[in-house]
Formats: C-alpha cells, sequence, structure tokens
C-alpha cells in the first residue's frame, strides 16, 4: 500500500515514438496520453473525456489505432506508436492532413489529432471507401465543432490524394473549389 | 481524473498470475485490454491497490476451433477474433456479434474474454456465451476449473468468478448441423452500447423447424436464454412471429434510463426479434 506518506514506486520507461526513442521515469498509474502530452511534451496527442469514448487521444499501436487514455504508459514499452507528429509536417503534410486542410475538416481543431491517426489507419486496410463508409469509419470520434460533413469530405479526399501519390503523380488539386463541392 | 497509486505487476506465464492472485487476494484486480477497466480506474470508481496486467502473459493469444467449440484465449483482442476466418466459418455467430462491439479503436485493445468477466448486461458477448452454452475456463490458487455460461453470470457486472480467479480461454460452443444464427441491435450511434439487442439461433432439417432460441442485450439483468421453439411453430416458411414477439416481451425485464424507457425497449427487442427471425428463414 502506498499511502500519503510512502513515495510511490516509479518506472523507467523507454517508448519508440514516431521512431524515436524517449525515456522518462514516471508512477504505473501514468496513462500514455500524459506521458505522451507531459512527460515526453508531445502535445499532439489531445485528451478530451478521458474514458475512451470522444476518440481525441487515438494513437497508432504498431499501426492499429488505440485510445491512448486507455493504457498506461508501462504497458507501451514493447510497441511501436505513432502520433499526429510522426504523419506529416507543416511544409510536408501526411494526405490526410492535406485533405482536412483542403476541405476545412477542422474548426478549432482540438478533436483532429484523433481524427487524423484513425482515418490514416482506415485508409490503410480501405484505400477506396464510399461516402457512407467513410462516415461509419469516423464513428468513434466527436467533434463539437466543424460538422461532420467536411470531415467525410477529407476522409474521401484523403483516399483520392493516397490513391494518386501511389501512382507517383503529385496530386494536383485545387483546395477552393474542392472546399466548396458536395459529398459525392 | 487519474487513477489511484497502484502496484503493476507483469507476470510472463499463468504460472507467474496465479502466484500474484495469491499474494494479493481481493486487492488486486486483473488488467487485460483496460478498455473497461482503465475508466473505472480513471473515474475512480474503483481503486485496486495491485494490477496484475496479463498482456505478457505468453500462450493466451489463441484462437482453436474444435469440433464441439471454438476455443478462445484471454489476450484474444476483439478484432483478432473478429477477422479470424476459421472461428467465423465455425461459428459465424461470432462475428455476427463482434462487429457491434464498440468502435475499431476499442476493439483492437480490449478482449473478448474480459467483456465476458466484465459481464455488463449491455455488452455483446455475454449474450454469445449464454446462446452458445459455452464455458470459462478459469484458474486460481485452489486450481482450476471450467464455468458453464448458466452459472457464470451471477448479476449485473457480477461473476462466478473469485477474485483471486484468472480466466484464462473461453470455449463457445458450435450449433448443430442446420443452424442458422443471427444477430440484431439497436444503438444510438453506430458503435455504442445498444438500446437493445437480440441473438437467434434456429435450427432447421428439411424446412421444419427442431429449435429456435434467443438471448438478449441490454434487457435483462443477466444474459439468459429463451427458447422459442414452442412459440415459433414447426414449419420455416410460417413462423409465428406474434407469439414469438409474446414470448420475448413476457421474457425481458429492461430498465429506464436516460436513453430509453423500459416500455420502448421491450417494444424495440420484439420487433428486432420479429425481423431477425424472418431474415434467417428466408436466407
Ligand atoms: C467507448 C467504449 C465503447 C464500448 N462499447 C462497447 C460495446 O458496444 N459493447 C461491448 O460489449 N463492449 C463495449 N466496450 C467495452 C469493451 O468491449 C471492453 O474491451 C470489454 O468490455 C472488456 O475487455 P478488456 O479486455 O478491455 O477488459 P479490462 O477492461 O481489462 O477488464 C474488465 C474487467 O474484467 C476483468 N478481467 C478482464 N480479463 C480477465 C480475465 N482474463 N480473467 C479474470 N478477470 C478479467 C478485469 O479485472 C476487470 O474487472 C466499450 C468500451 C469503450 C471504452
Ligand atoms: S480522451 Fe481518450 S477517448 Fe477521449
Ligand atoms: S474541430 Fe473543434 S471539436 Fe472538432
Amino acid at each position: 500500500m502506498t499511502g500519503p506518506d510512502v513515495p510511490e514506486p516509479l518506472h523507467e520507461v523507454t517508448v519508440s515514438v514516431n521512431g524515436v526513442r524517449h525515456t522518462a521515469t514516471v508512477p504505473a498509474r501514468r496513462l500514455l496520453s500524459d506521458f505522451l502530452r507531459h512527460d515526453l511534451a508531445l502535445t499532439g496527442t489531445h485528451v478530451g473525456c478521458e474514458h475512451g469514448v470522444c476518440g481525441a487521444c487515438t494513437i497508432l499501436v504498431d499501426g492499429a489505432p488505440m485510445r491512448s487514455c486507455l493504457m498506461f504508459a508501462v504497458q507501451a514499452r514493447a510497441h511501436e506508436l505513432t502520433t499526429v507528429e510522426g504523419l506529416g509536417t507543416i511544409d510536408a503534410m501526411g494526405p490526410v492532413q492535406q485533405a482536412f486542410s483542403e476541405c476545412h475538416g477542422l474548426q478549432c481543431g482540438f478533436c483532429t489529432p484523433g481524427f487524423i491517426t484513425t482515418i490514416t489507419a482506415y485508409l490503410e486496410e480501405n484505400p477506396d471507401p464510399t461516402a457512407e463508409e467513410a462516415r461509419d469509419a469516423i464513428s468513434g470520434n466527436l467533434c463539437r465543432c466543424t460538422g461532420y460533413q467536411n470531415i467525410v469530405k477529407s476522409v474521401l479526399r484523403a483516399a483520392e490524394i493516397r490513391a494518386s501519390a501511389d501512382l507517383g503523380a503529385p496530386p494536383l488539386i485545387d483546395a477552393d473549389a474542392r472546399a466548396g463541392e458536395a459529398p459525392p | 481524473m487519474k487513477p489511484a497509486p497502484f502496484v503493476h505487476h507483469a507476470p510472463t506465464t499463468v504460472a507467474e498470475a496465479v502466484e500474484v492472485l495469491r499474494a494479493v487476494g481481493s486487492h488486486g484486480k486483473i488488467l487485460a485490454g483496460g478498455q473497461s477497466l482503465i475508466p473505472i480506474l480513471s473515474m475512480r470508481l474503483a481503486s485496486p491497490e495491485h494490477l496484475i496486467d496479463i498482456n505478457g502473459v505468453a500462450g493466451l493469444d489463441r484462437i482453436e476451433v474444435r469440433d464441439d467449440c471454438v476455443r478462445v484465449g484471454a489476450l484474444v483482442r476483439h478484432t483478432q477474433l473478429l477477422q479470424d476466418e476459421s472461428a467465423y466459418a465455425a461459428l459465424p455467430l461470432l462475428r455476427q456479434a463482434l462487429v457491434h462491439v464498440a468502435h475499431p479503436a476499442i476493439r483492437n485493445r480490449g478482449t473478448t474474454v474480459g467483456s465476458l468477466a466484465h459481464a455488463d448486461a449491455a455488452g455483446e458477448l455475454p449474450s454469445v456465451l449464454a446462446l452458445t452454452e459455452g464455458v470459462v475456463e478459469a484458474v486460481g490458487p485452489r486450481g482450476s476449473r471450467d464455468i458453464p455460461a448458466s452459472a457464470f453470470f451471477v448479476g449485473p457486472l457480477e461473476t462466478a468468478l473469485a477474485a483471486d480467479e484468472l480466466a484464462v480461454a473461453v470455449r463457445f460452443g458450435r450449433f448443430p448441423e442446420g443452424t442458422r444464427t443471427g444477430f440484431a441491435e439497436s444503438a444510438r450511434r453506430s458503435g455504442d452500447y445498444a438500446l437493445a439487442g437480440v441473438a437467434l439461433a434456429i435450427t432447421l432439417q428439411d424446412k421444419v423447424i427442431r429449435s429456435a432460441r434467443a438471448s438478449f442485450v441490454s434487457v435483462t439483468d443477466v444474459p439468459d436464454v429463451l427458447d422459442l421453439s414452442g412459440a415459433i411453430g414447426s414449419y420455416a416458411a410460417v413462423p409465428d412471429l406474434d407469439a414469438v414477439a409474446d414470448a420475448v416481451r413476457a421474457h425481458v425485464s429492461p430498465d429506464t434510463d436516460i436513453h430509453a424507457t423500459g416500455d420502448y425497449r421491450r417494444m424495440l427487442v420484439a420487433e428486432l426479434t420479429r425481423r431477425l427471425v424472418t431474415e434467417l428463414l428466408s436466407r
């Protein structure tokens, strides 16, 4: 039992995030989401509900989307983690980030990191979704301000960008025209 | 909120896990996928002093199809079972139910056995364990034992597992030749816990109904099986849907909460069952 007078035991935790190894010393109860944000200063991962419902904290664990608020940092040791910081930069955006930017898929951006990670993993397995499938794919993530229409459009646009990138051609886009389009 | 302090144990074998369980007794909690337990810890609804994290225990991540059952180890994630083709071929009801469990991000971490140990009446898997007359394999300081579904669920969120027992696997029973199964539920948003749901198995022989059985989600305290063989009649071409719906309404005892009234859930589950009967018999 660790009472108020007994210091809580600490664990040295080394994890691999976006291909870089990081080490910090934390108590066993440190949520992975807090570990990323507070101990590693990787604040791209956002925390909303902290009980698995909103999806804001979703990261990729060995490529599969999982809630970082529903794992402890000490459990992440053997895994390869990818956060939104690992999916592109401001100068070289990933396909999903680029699609969100073109289609006005975000407003305040609070929910966005969880959408980007979720959709990135989804498109790996379903590269050419219908609008209906795209809507289902994002049903585990909550957005309280953009409205989901533009997020669904962003999923479809991201699929296009990925497809054209696979063909080796640079994506040709007219962002303004795209953003105004009705969903297919 | 954040979880209260705990001691993290990471056994790598079942024997080690049992040793820790023996030492910490009722002060410990098993941590599997954490998709139900970690929210409970974060909300401080529970603050166990010890967590026995089984994620590193070897040999618990296997799915095995046998002549009479599909055996699922304690570390098999919902996604792994959902995608397993041989499990689907042997017992389609597993996939039919699992697609309704939460969202992919939760299914990637949550375990099927954990969802039985959690025994939420709103979960899909408890009703599948009941309908397949499955068996939970438990191991603890007093040895190992098999717990049949009918004895496993004691009350809402309560099972026959002792505080120091680990469920190492579950065996979902397979249905006889000629059985058609299905799962239907209604939730407010895809992936949410269902307002009401039903799992159904109808066994046919030459267009004659030999048996029809159902179990339910969110409308009974513990998942149990309703035998509809009498109500449905004998002929697959003309099932007595009104009698089926009456039997379902009489069997369930749904509560009212902010999402729906008990009366609405009773109406809903009777209608879901009626439609599922029609769907299975017209396949
Ligand atoms: C947002 C959200 C939505 C969800 N929606 C659904 C849904 O629609 N349907 C549904 O069925 N579930 C849903 N779940 C729950 C999910 O399916 C969980 O994964 C599952 O209920 C518990 O499995 P787990 O492995 O995560 O168990 P944990 O959370 O690790 O444990 C749950 C409980 O079971 C005990 N336990 C776990 N494994 C064992 C074992 N092997 N032996 C003994 N005791 C054990 C633990 O001690 C704990 O008390 C949802 C969860 C979230 C966060
Ligand atoms: S913060 Fe993890 S799901 Fe909401
Ligand atoms: S962009 Fe504001 S919550 Fe989604």
